[in-house]
């Protein structure tokens, strides 16, 4: 019999550590896929970060390194400049970009790095429990914030994708959903072209998933798909923001 | 080549990328400035990478990047720039990643300011980061050695997988003197099969600091310490001056054994039996030299730009049997020769 869907070869076997419900495991996929696709895998060179994704060293199937919390952009960087033959990818957090990792993703934006930066956006910390995330939404209640995020004492929700197409003037920075099927082909697409932006040496590249943390959420894994088209997607317009365009 | 007249700083960097240094992330900051700058000019004409980043936090990381593709990576800094490197040392120590980092001190605590201090000797030696991990720490005294240590450094990076540290300070930094880099011996360079160059068509690679799961983290740390063993037993080096029915010995590295260096040939142009032991490793400190001494010595003076941090290793090693003395203060007190040859005197009387 013809086999017609399995698992992306540039990815492994090994089990995913998730909780039922959540994002990363999609979002690792449609990376997966995008590397099969364009043949990329055997020169690509992935950046862990910490956070709940942390042990997805072991889930891509090429090169692996880490950068340790926010500091990936810098970790990509030194490996781009010296193997520019690579194709480099950060996996980062939002709890790990948007917060302590804001310094080097800004100056590696702003430096037009080519590089690629798989960003998922989930409004939370996970790992450590369901703390505040400069990307919580206001009025959204974590444990560091019972009450729930009050901008007076917890400020505002950080737009990422959005601040760093303003000082990265040759990129191409989108923010997607994967709340469905179709929002996941759509950000199957610009997985896709983020990693040829790179290949053909055109900018930076950045792609933010919303994502689902139903755990921390404290909702089941249908109300998070609900809860990520209701509430995230109209503070967190999807599109396209950077100089250069998906094609 | 002819002597070539350079400060301590530039001798440094032009040492570096005659060693095969081709990345180099630096941020500015006084008094290692002329080495960040001589990196900016010639390393395009070596083909190599210069970056300034944009905090030491990120320069640090640059070179865990460029160090995992098997790149000759280097940074530089001064105490308030290494505090902040600190995550990224006992990363690189934990990931097993050879760079060079050169710490161009400053006195401190705190911000500090500029003029010349010893003050991040224990900084240095002892870690500086969280969780047990050494880095191999270089303590030249002249221009010179600086050339010199430049090669060494990035050939015991290689061999022991190590971040290596060259510990000047801002007299060193600034310092012009005569230097020949004929006199430079090349070492050589281990090939890097771990190195990540993307896996083509073998099996893939990893470079990570963090084996989460039990044995790991703890078979890391068994095999570090066997490391550090290793190293502590094979590289100790040091120098010593006038050692031959020495009384007191003179313990001192860099900047405050040149100064020594003066007050000791005084002392024994005046029939002093003084002598004097130069650590050139300041980790792994070079307790070898101490092993003979211990019959014939009666005291020693410990002679450093700051409170006593080496002296803390000192005792340990010679023990509470003998005097050990102490010359030199932090916050950017310059030792004269004059008053280390009181001090001699004093010891002596």
């Amino acid at each position: 019999m013809k086999k017609i869907f399995g698992r992306p070869e540039s990815l492994t076997d090994f089990p995913y550590p998730y909780c039922p419900g959540c994002g990363h495991g999609i979002v690792q996929r449609l990376v997966g896929e995008a590397m099969d696709q364009l043949g990329i895998v055997g020169r690509a060179i992935g950046v862990t970060s910490a956070g709940c994704s942390v042990r997805n060293w072991k889930q891509f199937a090429c090169d692996m390194t880490m950068g340790l919390h926010g500091r990936g952009p810098a970790v990509a960087t030194g490996l781009k400049r010296t193997a520019p033959e690579c194709i480099i990818f950060t996996y980062q957090g939002d709890g790990d970009m948007a917060a302590i990792g804001t310094g080097e993703i800004v100056h590696a934006a702003s430096r037009c790095e080519r590089i690629t930066v798989i960003y998922v956006n989930n409004a939370v910390f996970g790992a450590t429990g369901g703390q505040q995330a400069p990307t919580t939404l206001l009025g959204q209640k974590t444990t560091s914030f019972p009450g729930g995020r009050d901008p007076r004492t917890g400020g505002y929700p950080l737009r990422m994708a959005e601040m760093l197409a303003q000082v990265s003037p040759e990129s191409y920075i989108v923010r997607v959903s994967i709340h469905d099927v179709k929002h996941i082909n759509q950000a199957a697409k610009a997985t896709r072209r983020a990693f040829e932006v790179q290949m053909n040496n055109e900018g930076f590249s950045l792609v933010e998933y919303l994502s689902m943390c139903p755990t921390q959420w404290k909702v089941n894994p249908a109300q998070a798909l609900s809860w990520v088209k209701e509430k995230m997607i109209p503070y967190y317009p999807l599109g396209d923001f950077g100089t250069i365009k998906g094609n | 080549m002819a002597l070539e007249l350079m400060r301590g700083n530039e001798a440094i960097a032009e040492g570096a990328i005659r060693a095969g240094c081709r990345f180099y992330a630096g941020y500015p900051i006084t008094p290692q400035n002329e080495l960040f700058e001589y990196m900016a000019k010639r390393m395009p004409q070596a083909e190599g990478i210069f970056l300034q980043c944009e905090s030491e936090v990120a320069g640090i990381n640059m070179i865990w990047g460029a160090a995992c593709t098997g790149t000759r990576a280097m940074t530089s800094s001064s105490g308030p720039g290494i505090s902040l490197m600190s995550e990224g040392l006992t990363t690189l120590a934990a990931g097993q990643l050879p760079c060079v980092i050169v710490d161009v001190t400053r006195a401190g605590p705190g911000l500090g300011r500029i003029a010349p201090a010893q003050s991040d000797y224990r900084q240095v030696t002892k870690g500086g980061g969280h969780g047990d991990y050494h880095t191999i720490v270089l303590g030249p005294a002249s221009t010179q050695e600086m050339a010199e240590h430049a090669t060494l450094a990035f050939y015991l990076a290689d061999l022991y997988r190590n971040p290596v540290i060259i510990l000047m300070d801002g007299m060193l930094g600034q310092m012009m003197e005569p230097v020949d880099f004929d006199r430079v011996k090349s070492l050589p360079a281990p090939a890097k099969p771990w190195a990540l160059r993307g896996k083509g068509d073998g099996p893939r690679k990893m470079i990570y600091a963090a084996p989460f799961d039990d044995p790991g983290l703890i078979q890391l740390n068994d095999d570090l310490t066997e490391k550090y063993r290793q190293i502590e037993e094979k590289e100790q080096r040091w120098e010593e001056i006038l050692l031959e029915g020495a009384e007191l010995v003179v313990v001192a590295f860099g900047s405050s054994a040149r100064v020594a260096l003066d007050a000791v040939q005084a002392a024994r142009a005046e029939g002093l039996p003084v002598g004097m032991i130069r650590p050139i490793t300041l980790w792994p400190f070079p307790r070898k030299a101490f092993s003979l001494l211990r019959r014939k010595v009666k005291a020693f003076l410990d002679v450093e730009m700051n409170a006593g941090q080496m002296q803390e290793d000192l005792e340990r090693i010679v023990g509470p049997d003998l005097p050990m003395h102490h010359l030199g203060q932090g916050g950017g007190k310059i030792i004269y020769p004059d008053e280390v040859l009181e001090e001699i005197k004093k010891i002596l009387k």
